[in-house]
């Protein structure tokens, strides 16, 4: 029991360890992407290859003034950000990251929480996520913040049910909620080791989920409530300091979590070829989920942002449709 | 006493809170936010009776859409605490403030009570069978036992559908903007021209 206990709360602190690292240097890489996709450097001042950028900047954020405008409601207003952020770390609970291993004596299972209803947490945890940016939105008082924030709740409503179904047709397939037991169905000793990947069995669940996910972390081109030409800055306007920041860390925590749920349950999670077994599991998830982080960054230079009217219709007209289509022909296909 | 009772208790005492708190508020959003604590207690009361489905999609319908919806309104309204929502009592109403809650509490009374006098015959205190609350014995269960009610809730939640689409169309013609959600106000006068 002891030793359970020991081992769980190392792996907690370890894991929102590395996830915040990874927040932090996400924003690294979106610069430096971004910067040599426009043909441009990039952060190159703050250490070799500007590493030191991210810190730069939370020092920066952190010895900002903290500014309260008047007009806004105290208590939700201190809430909001805390709202976003908590959801986008729970999500990491339930995400494999590797194998069983033991470490220093202590039995590790490469997940904080091997729960059996693994997927429906990730989408429970998601959909609360939006109350950080509605209340964000409703509680500065300000007309940028409202539009935003009432942008965002149509937006994330809308496209949260199609990000829900897009995974059904994988849990049609797999038989399981559990997130465990959708990597362990993944594996595969053929020299195809990515033959049993969920993938190539819903390639359209797959791009419904990789769409749905931008919509969910209100990433470009889906970044209507933060639309800096329109309502300077979206539901954040407002914020400064680290309420901004929180904000600010809680989009990317969010961004790593649709990654890492996304390369768990169609890219195969932590599973590797099995000729390259000596490389430890959890670099081949890391992989994935900077292949998924790399793309949201690609598309962000690629395309312009939606106009609203176009975002709603799509996430309704086109998505929605799809993934009901998805569904069903799955499901004759498992069935017949 | 375990952790899971423990951890129960407080959740239910958490969902009490959260409930009667909600009722106590005049600012409407903090009700919303209330109920919003008191539903996610509720799931965790739910897990901890081991009933994990019902529990998740507590959180997913009811904490993560409906109450969004809520929340959703009272903004478009921009309503902030400081209205008045209710007038004086009319004695219809005040009749119903007092009727709801009594027949509400001798409902409440009459199942814990035959809760624990018939337990034996009906079951409802035994150990919970295997593989109770996972998503493959609800889904048996109300793919099976349950199919009409479940297959009627489901017409109904269709014919609810249907009425809301007839009765969002009929406000479309008489007045434009309105309290409908952005598509339908955009969707009307395209802005044009390029982004």
């Amino acid at each position: 029991m002891l030793e359970m206990i020991i081992s769980s709360s190392v792996q907690v602190v370890v894991v929102i360890l590395v996830v915040l690292f990874g927040c932090a240097y996400s924003t690294w890489l979106e610069r430096k992407v971004l910067g040599h996709l426009q043909h441009r450097m990039g952060p190159t001042f703050a250490g070799p290859f500007g590493l030191l950028q991210p810190v730069s900047d939370g020092l920066k954020l952190i010895f900002k003034e903290d500014i309260v405008p008047d007009s806004v409601e105290r208590l939700t207003y201190t809430l909001a950000p805390i709202v976003s952020f908590v959801p986008a770390l729970l999500t990491f609970a339930v995400i494999p990251y590797s194998a069983e291993f033991s470490f220093f004596g202590l039995e590790f299972k490469g997940v904080i929480s091997d729960l059996n209803i693994g997927v429906l947490w990730v989408f429970a945890v998601t959909s609360l996520g939006v109350y950080g940016i509605i209340l964000a939105g409703w509680s500065s008082g300000s007309k940028y913040s409202l539009m935003g924030g009432l942008r965002s709740s149509a937006q994330m409503i809308s496209y949260e049910l199609s990000y829900g179904l897009s995974i059904v047709g994988v849990i049609i397939f797999a038989n399981t909620f559990s997130m465990t037991e959708l990597v362990a169905k993944q594996a595969s000793d053929s020299i195809l080791f990515f033959e049993n990947w969920y993938i190539l069995k819903q390639p359209l669940g797959f791009l419904l989920y990789l769409t749905c996910a931008i919509a969910e972390t209100n990433r470009a081109p889906f970044d209507l409530p933060e639309a800096e030409s329109e309502l300077v800055g979206g539901y954040h306007t407002e914020y400064s300091s680290m309420r901004f920041s929180t904000f600010f860390i809680g989009e990317y925590a969010n961004m790593l979590a649709v990654a890492c749920v996304g390369a768990t349950i169609f890219l195969g999670g932590w599973n590797g070829p099995f000729f390259l077994s000596f490389v430890p599991a959890v670099v081949w998830f890391l992989i994935k989920v900077f292949l998924f982080m790399f793309f949201y960054i690609w598309l962000r230079a690629t395309f312009p942002r939606f106009r609203y009217d176009q975002l709603m219709r799509f996430g309704w007209l086109v998505l929605f449709p799809l993934a009901i289509l998805n569904i069903l022909v799955t499901g004759l296909f498992v069935l017949l | 006493m375990t952790v899971d009772t423990v951890i129960f208790f407080i959740s239910a005492a958490v969902a009490a809170f959260g409930a009667t708190m909600m009722i106590a508020q005049r600012n409407p959003v903090a009700s919303v936010l209330y109920m919003i604590l008191s539903l996610v207690a509720q799931a965790v009361c739910y897990v901890q009776l081991g009933a994990l489905f019902i529990g998740a999609v507590l959180v997913i319908v009811y904490a993560g859409a409906i109450m969004v919806l809520f929340l959703f309104v009272i903004m478009l309204l921009n309503l902030r605490g400081s209205e008045d929502l209710g007038g004086p009592s009319t004695p219809v109403s005040l009749t119903t403030k007092l009727l709801v809650p009594v027949l509400l509490v001798a409902e409440l009374v009459f199942i814990v009570r035959s809760a624990f006098t018939e337990a034996a015959s009906t079951g409802i205190m035994a150990a919970p069978e295997a593989g109770f609350g996972e998503v493959a014995s609800v889904a048996r269960l109300l793919l099976t036992r349950y199919l009409y009610p479940f297959e009627l809730t489901g017409i109904l939640l269709l014919v609810a559908i249907v009425g809301a689409v007839v009765m969002a169309r009929r406000e479309r013609g008489d007045e434009a903007g309105g309290t409908g959600v952005g598509v339908s106000a955009s969707d009307r006068t395209p802005t044009g021209g390029s982004d």
